[in-house]
Parts: C-alpha cells; structure tokens; sequence
C-alpha cells in the first residue's frame, strides 16, 4: 500500500498548513520553531491575510522562515529586524507586517530596535522564540540563559558575577506605552499549542486595529543546544525556563 | 515654491528636493553638521501634503535598517548622517547593495577618525567608494560641489539608484551641508502610487497581490557556487554603470600648465586658488569628479595630456589622489595638498602648494 | 562687482543673522551669494564668524583667506581678521572693549559706536542692523535700500516682521555712523 492511499482526503483530520512549504525543513527534530511556524502560517491564512502580510525574518535558526511560510518576506541584519519592518509597516501601512525573532535577536544585539519598535507603538506583531541559547552558531549563551544553564560559553553553567542576570525583555516590553498586547507562551502541548494559536490571532487582530505593538514570546526548547532528546528537552523546559519565564498575558488592552 | 530662487542651506535643500522628488521616507538620526536635513522635514510636515513618511530613528543603525526595510518594499527612502553616523551604518549599506535594492545616503563629512570633530573633511572618500561595509560592492557616489548640485544630486542619485537597483551616496562635506546660496527647486513630482510601485518593483516585499510567487528580499546564500553567481551579477552591474554613470567637471584645463583635481566644496576653494595662480603666471586647470565612484579615469587621463603635473586636493591625508594615480599611471608627477582635522585650507595656500611641490 | 566680507564676533551678537539678511539682500537684487559660517556648538559667547560674497558672477569658493570688507566686533576677531582684508579694501570695527586699535594705512579703517547707537535706539536686538548700516554706507556695491527690506522680510520669521521698521531705523543709524 502506498502512502497516497492512506492520506485520502476523507481520511484527513489534521494537514499541512495552506501557506506551509511542502519541504524539509532545515531544523533539528524536536525544535519548537517548526510548530510556530505551521502556527503562524495557519493564523496568516485563516485571518485572510496572504496576500497583504509581509515577514521581517532575523539571524538565527529562523533566518529561513522565508523558505516555510508562503508570504514575502523580508530578511533582517542581526537584531534589526523591528526597525526593518517598522519602514515595512509605515510604508505600506495597509499591510500586516511582523517579525520573527529569537533571543540573541531580541534581547541582545537588537535590544533598541525591538524597545524603540514596541516603544513607538509600531502596528506590528513581534514574534520571540526563546530557547534560552543560541542555536544556528553552536549553542552559545543568550541573554536569556538561566543561572547555572552550561552552553558553549558558559561551559560550567552561568554565573550572575561573570555574565550577569537572564534578560525578561517580555516583561520590558509590558512597561511601554506602545504594546497593547504582550504574553508568553510554549508549544509543548497540544493545550500550550492551542493557546499560542490564539494568541498569535489576537496579536494579528491588533494589528489590523493598529492597537499598537503586539509581542508573543514563545518559550521553547533548543535540544540540540541543549544536548538532551527532545521529550527531556521539554520536560527542562518546563522544570525550569517557566520558573523565570512564567507563562500567562502580560498585557492585554 | 516651485522653481523659486531662494537661498538655503545645503541641509535644508536636500530635505526640500526629497519631498519635491516624490521620496517616500526619511529615517535618520540627528549629528552635526547634517541635523537641518531631519529638522527641515520635520518642519515641513510632508506626511501631511505629499504623504512622504518621516521618522527620527533610535540610532544610526536603525535609521539604515528602516532605508533597508523601506527600499525592499520598492519604495523610494533614504538617510543622512556624518562622518561616524555612517561608520554606524555600515553593515546595513552592505546589506542595501547585496539585496540589490535603492536607496540614497547623505555623508555630509565632517573631521574624523573617531568622535573628530564637526567642521568639514573628505576624509571618508575611502570608505564611500571602496565600499565601507563588508564584501564587494559598490555605491555610486555623488559629490556636489553647491547647494544646488545637493538639489540635483537627490534626484540624480535616486534615478540611478533604481536603474541600477544599487544604493546611491551623496558624498557632501561641512561646507556644501552648512553654506547658504542661491538654489532652484525642482518642481514637486507626485509620489508613485502602491500601484505604480508594485508595477516598477516586481521583486518588492508588498505582498503576495493576486496570490503571486513570494517575493524574498535577502542577501543570504548559503550555497558557495549561487552566491558566486550573486557576486558576479553584482559585478555585472558595477561594470555597467562605469561605463555609462561617470560624471565630472573641468574648467580651464586646455589651456593649463598645470591640473589641480578637487572634488566637492574643495574644488571651488581651488577656483579661486587658480584665479590666485593666474596672476602669478601659472597656468592651471580644475578637473573636478563628481562621480567619485565610478571614478572618471579615461576622462582625467585625457585632461592631463601635455600637463606638467598633478595636485590632487582633499580635505583628507591622501585618499582620491590614488585613484588619480591609477588613472594617469606614471606618466607625470601627482602629488598631494591636504589639510585635516577640520581646517579648511584657503585658496593661496593651494597656490603655495602648488609652487613649493610641482614648479 | 564682487564683494567679498566676512562678519566676526561673539555668539549672540547677531553675527550670523546680519549675514544671512545682507545675502538675502543681495539674493533680492539678482546677485548671486553665498553665506558660510564657521559653525560650532557656540550659540551665545564664543567666537562666531560668516563669509558673505555677493557678485554679479557664478561665485567660486565660499572659504576666502583675503576680504574686500571685514566687520571685526570684538577684539579677538580684529586681530584675526585686520591683516586679511585686501589693499584698499574696508575695515569696520565696533570700538566698544577694543584696547588695540588697529595699525595698517593701506586700507579704509571705519571705527564705530556701535553699542553706543543700539542702547540710543534702545533695544539691543538693533545691534547688527546698525552694524548693517555701517556696512551698507561703505560698500562700494550699493544694494538699494528696498531689496535689504526684502531681504529682511525673507531672512526673518513672520513673527518677527512687525520689527522691520526697527530694523530699517537701526540701518539708518548705522549709516550716520561713518564719517566720509
């Protein structure tokens, strides 16, 4: 029996993605940013939005999102990605712009692009993969490693005297004036899928109303980063980023 | 105002070409001596009439990452800065180029290295047309000489910068950013519509209208083999545009003993130095560049024929006098007047220099 | 004709202004001019010059080392400047606080009162119309009186154009200031 035979349509309960490629993609198994992006590609397409929405990829894993999700895109320098489509979004400001950004992205190097961004209230949605490492350049620390979480530069776990404190930029983001709507969630459950689902609706949502900036962390995992198998990888997950990083709205107005 | 004789600065010119031009947006971010370029747009309001965008960026490197972000959209945006701003940007310059996108930067130069100081120089000629940032590429650079020329050359460096999909530098200095004179504004063109824009940028990240194939603005290849194919298009096209884009002045050279060659504000304190020179007897004629990239070779080889010497001018310790070398080989003596740091050097000391170094 | 000038003083003083209303003036009477401070963070104190060049040709360099007419209004500029004017070209000073009068014979030398005539007037915002006054009597080029209103009213804000008149009084004082 072939496999065609078996994925009939009327058998169907569960597909790909309309905007998601049919192609390999280029992350480990057990990534989470595989799961946000047939998220982000369902959201896109439900809410009618194919043809309007242009992505502001980084650097990082998620520097191919332009590979997966079938809209245009435009693909950031290190970090700037919030000030690429902030020019995105006032230039065209009828379309639906949005970054897709990890920690080191984020938190780090593009810390005043993603404050001043959100800051502005840019009508834009920003989308925070946080696994807590760097991943595409070896599994080096990010901002947001947790004291004592051993990477590549941190080989014998984080030290607040050497390397400071975990960054909560979502909780940065939550004080300024231009967010309207800033949460954290995972995708590590079928529950924690759901809700992230919905929240990337909601943030899309304000956009259209131009309530401001919307910014949807998701905590994920890096098992590769994080050397375990990726049932271990989510059960750490769980253990010990939502302690820091507990999940819930930060903000919704 | 349009076609009104009026007097303004440099700075301020450039902000009312860019309106009048139809640019779509202005990112920036304040340093003397360009801040009138922001302050003007500001004042003017032009979201208001042409539904130009203005914004003040948090940064110099945000201001260029928005130019990026907005010239992948297929719209006409642009930046300014001086001399260490446009250290800062870099990175996104060499993204701009890679991306094959259009886009116009303002240098108004002032004295480096490091924080330096805020009165004039030429002393990023290197930097503007080696190509600043990483990898090989190019800008084509505009060096205006008046205020005027800093009217024209927005929208000179904007129509080339969308012919050749290459981002396009208007490489001023203190004096050009900072003088008032007389100056004739262009007439206000209206913007492109989003539809004209669509049609004139097919690769542009709008949207996929009509459920089209997904335009990817990128400049990453992870394929050695493709992004040798990149570079080569990108050479294709510096090949091009030297062949048709070279732009430069002379005055007096047929007649003159001796050449002198200055570009920007320079070459008209060596107009007056030439004027100086006459009296005493020396025959002299400019020879000004005003594209420094691409830079006029075969031109300045023929301007300097039968002359008994070269002196290269700049604000700067000897930048553009190696490109004059590369284009008059050695075929006679090339040598260098500079004043650094600020000083600006006045019309008899070029004269001085040009008696003590080459008569 | 070509008039080469440059105006040096204190930041505050008007030093700039004068020069942008004199290029305006000029600009109105079909001219061509440029106008090129040394700009710096000074804005009230520090030393603060302009180069103004009016001329009925295309003007080259706006950065000059010699000057038909230097305006030096306070020591520090005078004894910059006094050794740069050309052979037979002007130099106008105002005398307030100058200990070291200048010393060549080879140019016209016009000492001035010029605070003198401003605290007459009575606002001391008039203090670089009557140096402009000063200025319009000796120049050889003659820019009519109705082009420097012109002038005036382009170089100023409209807020301030209810102030023209005092303007206009305080060029007239200057003038009477040089003795021919």
């Amino acid at each position: 029996m072939d496999i065609k035979d078996i994925i009939k349509e009327e058998n169907k309960v569960y597909a790909t993605p309309h905007l998601l490629e049919e192609t390999d993609m280029h992350y480990c198994p057990g990534c989470s940013h595989g799961v946000v992006h047939k998220l982000v590609a369902e959201v896109l397409h439900e809410m009618g939005l194919t043809e309007t929405t242009v992505g502001v990829s980084p650097v990082g894993c998620a520097v191919f999102a332009y590979n997966y999700i079938d809209v245009d895109w435009v693909e950031a320098a290190h970090g700037r990605a919030p000030a690429v489509a902030t020019a995105v979004k006032r230039l065209w400001p009828d379309n639906t712009v949005f970054t897709y950004q990890g920690d080191g992205d984020m938190a780090a190097i593009g810390t005043a692009e993603s404050i001043h961004a959100a800051n502005r209230g840019e009508n834009i949605v920003m989308i925070f993969v946080n696994n807590a490492i760097y991943g595409m350049t070896g599994g080096q620390m990010a901002p947001t490693t947790l004291i004592g979480q051993k990477t590549a530069t941190t080989p014998y776990g984080r030290r607040v005297d050497l390397n400071g404190h975990p960054l909560e930029i979502t909780e940065l983001m939550k004080l300024l004036d231009g967010t309207c709507y800033v949460t954290r969630q995972a995708v590590h459950t079928p529950a924690a899928v759901r809700k992230t689902k919905a929240a990337l609706k909601k943030a899309f949502q304000n956009s259209l109303e131009k309530k401001g900036t919307s910014v949807v962390e998701v905590v994920s995992t890096c098992n590769s980063g994080w050397k375990m198998s990726p049932e271990a990888a989510n059960k750490w997950m769980a253990e010990n980023m939502f302690a820091k990083y507990p999940l819930g709205d930060l903000k919704d107005i | 105002m349009t076609g009104e004789v009026t007097l303004m600065k440099g700075n301020e010119a450039v902000a009312l070409a860019a309106i009048r031009y139809g640019c779509d947006g202005y990112f920036g971010y304040p340093i003397t001596p360009q801040s009138e370029v922001l302050e003007t747009l500001e004042a003017e309001m032009p979201w208001e009439t042409t539904g130009m965008v203005v914004l003040q960026a948090e940064s110099e490197v945000a201001a260029i990452n928005m130019v990026y972000g907005g010239a992948a959209t297929g719209k006409a945006v642009m930046t300014s800065s001086s001399s260490p701003g446009i250290s800062l940007k870099q990175e996104g310059i060499s993204y701009i180029a890679a991306a094959r996108l259009p886009a116009l930067i303002l240098n108004v130069m002032r004295g480096g290295p490091g924080l330096g100081t805020i009165q004039p120089s030429q002393a990023d000629y290197f930097q503007a047309t080696k190509g600043g940032g990483h990898g090989d590429y190019h800008l084509i650079v505009l060096a205006p000489s008046s205020v005027q020329e800093m009217v024209d050359f927005v929208a000179l460096g904007f129509d080339l910068s969308f012919k050749y999909l290459t981002p396009a530098m208007i490489l001023a200095d203190g004096i050009v950013g900072q003088m008032m004179e007389k100056v004739v504004l262009p007439p206000q063109r209206p913007r492109r519509t989003d539809e004209e824009v669509k049609k004139q940028c097919p690769w542009a990240a709008t949207g996929r209208t009509g459920l089209r194939k997904r335009n990817v603005v990128t400049s990453l290849e992870m394929e050695p083999a493709l992004m040798e194919v990149n570079n080569h298009k990108l050479q294709a096209v510096y090949h091009e545009i030297e062949q048709n884009e070279t732009r430069w002045e002379a005055v007096g050279v047929e007649d003159a003993d001796y050449l002198i060659v200055a570009f920007g504000s320079v070459a008209r304190i060596c107009e007056k130095a030439r004027e100086q020179a006459a009296k005493k007897g020396i025959k002299t004629g400019i020879f000004r560049p005003i594209t420094l990239w691409p830079f006029p070779k075969e031109e300045l080889l023929k301007a300097a024929q039968g002359k008994k010497g070269i002196l290269v001018v700049e604000l700067n310790a000897g930048q553009m006098i190696e490109d004059v070398r590369l284009a008059v080989h050695d075929s006679l003596p090339v040598e260098h007047f500079g004043r650094l740091g600020g000083i600006i050097p006045s019309p008899s000391e070029i004269v001085d220099a040009l008696q003590e170094k080459l008569i | 004709m070509t008039e080469e000038i440059i105006i040096a003083g204190f930041g505050g003083q008007g030093v700039l202004s004068m020069g942008k209303i004199l290029a305006y003036s000029g600009l109105m009477d079909d001219k061509e001019v440029t106008w090129f401070p040394a700009y710096g963070p000074e804005q009230r104190g520090g030393t603060a010059n302009v180069t103004v060049v009016l001329s009925d040709e295309k003007i080259s360099s706006p950065v000059l080392d010699a000057y038909d007419i230097v305006i030096a209004l306070n020591q520090q500029s005078l004894d910059k400047f006094s050794s740069k004017v050309k052979p037979e070209g002007v130099l106008i000073y105002d005398t307030n606080g100058i200990h070291k009068p200048p010393t060549r014979d080879d140019i016209r030398v016009f000492p001035i009162d010029a605070i003198g005539a401003t605290l007459e007037i009575g606002n001391p915002k008039a203090y670089n119309m009557v140096v402009m006054g000063a200025l319009l009597e000796v120049m050889p080029y003659k820019i009519p009186m109705e082009m420097v209103v012109k002038g005036l009213k382009k170089s100023l804000p409209e807020r301030y154009h209810n102030l023209i008149p005092l303007n206009e009084q305080a060029i007239e004082k200057g003038r009477s200031l040089i003795k021919h």
